[in-house]
């Protein structure tokens, strides 16, 4: 007995010593990880590609493709997600006929993580959003939508954390005022509340009580108005402090390249749109360094 | 000695926990890039045979010809109005007219629409019912609205000041060189502010959307159960040739 205990007893010991010795050299290795982040907005229930002949986006755009690229992606580097901001539904037969059954059904299969609500989500009532929730496999977010008193109460999350290889991430939604552009007996009784003031809230609690290294918000606010009161991505990436990227949707603005703005605490925040209907997708890469003389203004960008 | 074990192992765990966050990783770069989704990538199988029985349902529906456009019809070719946006709020009014009619014993007066509610062109070419899911996705409605000569005077200041061309049919809007209003015709005669006006539009702006809202004074709402996209494809299986233009219902004089 006595001597099992001290087997028992030495090969913890052992473990220790070889764990210790393990991760001591595992920080030596200056471990780099790179967390790459796909997204989409206003696919607006696009799934088979634009025809030959079409006049602004021949031979564009399919979800089968899409699906072939994020696979590649994914093989390379198993630390990506794969996000959406947003009017997922209504543009196609495909959703007058299936009522966005299909379009969930395929977000699943690609296996998304995460994606917002947009306007155009509400087009078949929100008990038509509701009876798609079951072919729904990844996350709902809204931060500024309260659906308290709505059938929706406890489908949509403010926010969801990944952690990929020690990294974690924190993801909130974020969308657009529907007074005026979604019909109220559609939306009923969801209540928006106002979208800077609530990201400011959720990038402090992602990055100081949730720890997240990374934040991103999922925006179909619009990319920029001329109204400058009108909330945009462009005034929440200056009006807030602990943004990391924000993916933005509604106004199907095609960017050259992801834009950089500097928030509040005069820190870099990248600002992305692919334009709609699927014909893009964009992707962003964060590389993480664990060297031990980082220079807090090292970070470099290339977009 | 159980206790000492977990002790060992939540020393074990602690100490590399520890080891590792002593270098915390940061945030040392980031790069972004556009891939846009061409022929040149293969579809994933699986993918496509699982929308496969979907897609030859919708196609059995949508894809047989019902007439012919000769060019393109799109709401991006005038001012202040659009062969796209004539063409929609043209077959509003014929299409609807009858069904209004034999319901209320009325006709319409004329038509708005939203510019934001055409979601496409018009290609040039074969015109099914497909074409009128592309223009029309939305299950809008056909509503008719009673508004006063007030809310018709709201309403034209309202197009006046937009910054898009929003659809129009059976109006005339004749605007001075400076953008002051000359002349509004309603079916052919002078606007009357002391009458009221049976308004044709779709069930999304009869409920406030797109900031209409002088359809808020509506004396009587009418929804004629009628959806414009299937206004559409009534029309399409009417006509052999679709044609549109651009032309007078809405101008600005150019000239004195």
């Amino acid at each position: 007995m006595k001597r099992r205990d001290f087997v028992t007893n030495s090969f913890a010991g052992g473990t220790y010593i070889s764990m210790g010795g393990l991760s001591l050299n595992s920080c030596k290795l200056q471990k780099t990880t790179r967390i790459t982040i796909l997204h989409t907005n206003d696919v607006h229930s696009h799934i088979d590609p634009f025809p030959e002949g079409h006049n602004s986006f021949p031979n564009r755009g399919g979800v089968a493709r899409r699906a072939a690229l994020v696979h590649k992606i994914r093989e390379e580097n198993p630390n990506t997600l794969l996000l959406d901001a947003g009017d997922i539904f209504q543009g196609t037969p495909y959703f007058n006929f299936y009522g966005g059954e299909l379009e969930f059904k395929l977000m699943t299969m690609l296996r998304y993580d995460a994606a917002t609500i947009g306007n155009h989500d509400f087009d078949k009532g929100i008990e038509g959003l509701l009876a798609q929730m079951p072919y729904a496999n990844f996350k709902l977010l809204s931060a500024n939508y309260d659906f308290t008193n709505t059938v929706m109460n406890g489908f949509v999350k403010a926010y969801e954390t990944f952690l990929l290889d020690g990294i974690k991430i924190g993801v909130f939604g974020l969308g657009i005022k529907l007074h005026g552009l979604v019909p109220e007996n559609l939306f009923k009784e969801t209540v928006y509340q106002n979208p800077i003031e609530i990201a400011q809230d959720m990038s402090s609690v992602l990055k100081n009580e949730e720890n997240c290294d990374l934040v991103i918000c999922l925006s179909h606010l619009g990319y920029a108005y001329k109204d400058n009161q009108r909330p945009s991505d462009l005034q929440l990436a200056q009006k807030t402090d602990n943004i990391d990227l924000i993916i933005g949707g509604h106004t199907h603005t095609f960017l050259d390249k992801p834009v950089v703005r500097q928030n509040r605490l005069d820190k870099p925040v990248l600002v992305n749109q692919v334009g709609c209907y699927g014909i893009n997708l964009g992707r962003i890469d964060f590389h993480f360094d664990a060297k031990k003389n980082f220079q807090s203004d090292g970070l470099s960008i290339s977009v | 000695m159980n206790l000492k074990i977990q002790h060992f192992v939540i020393f074990v765990t602690i100490t590399v926990f520890f080891s590792c966050t002593n270098t915390p990783q940061r945030l040392t770069g980031i790069s972004g890039v556009q891939l846009p989704i061409t022929d040149s990538i293969v579809g994933a199988d699986s993918i496509e045979l699982f929308v496969a029985p979907y897609r030859e349902r919708v196609n059995e529906v949508l894809d047989s010809a019902l007439a012919f456009a000769p060019k393109t019809i799109t709401k991006l070719d005038g001012k202040f109005n659009t062969s796209a946006g004539n063409l929609m709020a043209d077959i509003v009014l014929s299409e609807a007219n009858p069904v209004f009619n034999s319901t209320s014993g009325q006709n319409i007066d004329f038509v708005i629409l939203n510019h934001g509610g055409i979601r496409s062109i018009i290609s040039k070419g074969k015109v099914s019912a497909r074409t009128a899911y592309e223009v029309m996705p939305f299950d809008n409605s056909i509503v008719v609205v009673a508004i006063k000569g007030k809310s018709v005077r709201d309403l034209i200041s309202f197009l006046i000041k937009a910054d898009r061309p929003h659809p129009i049919a059976g109006i005339q809007i004749v605007l001075n060189k400076n953008g002051t209003l000359r002349d509004v015709n309603i079916k052919g005669k002078p606007f009357d502010e002391n009458k009221t006006y049976q308004v044709a539009t779709s069930s999304y702006l009869a409920d406030g959307g797109d900031n209409m809202g002088f359809f808020k004074d509506g004396l009587k709402v009418e929804d004629l159960n009628y959806f414009i996209r299937n206004a559409m494809i009534d029309y399409f299986i009417k006509v052999d040739t679709l044609t549109a233009e651009v032309d007078d219902r809405f101008v600005k004089i150019q000239e004195k």
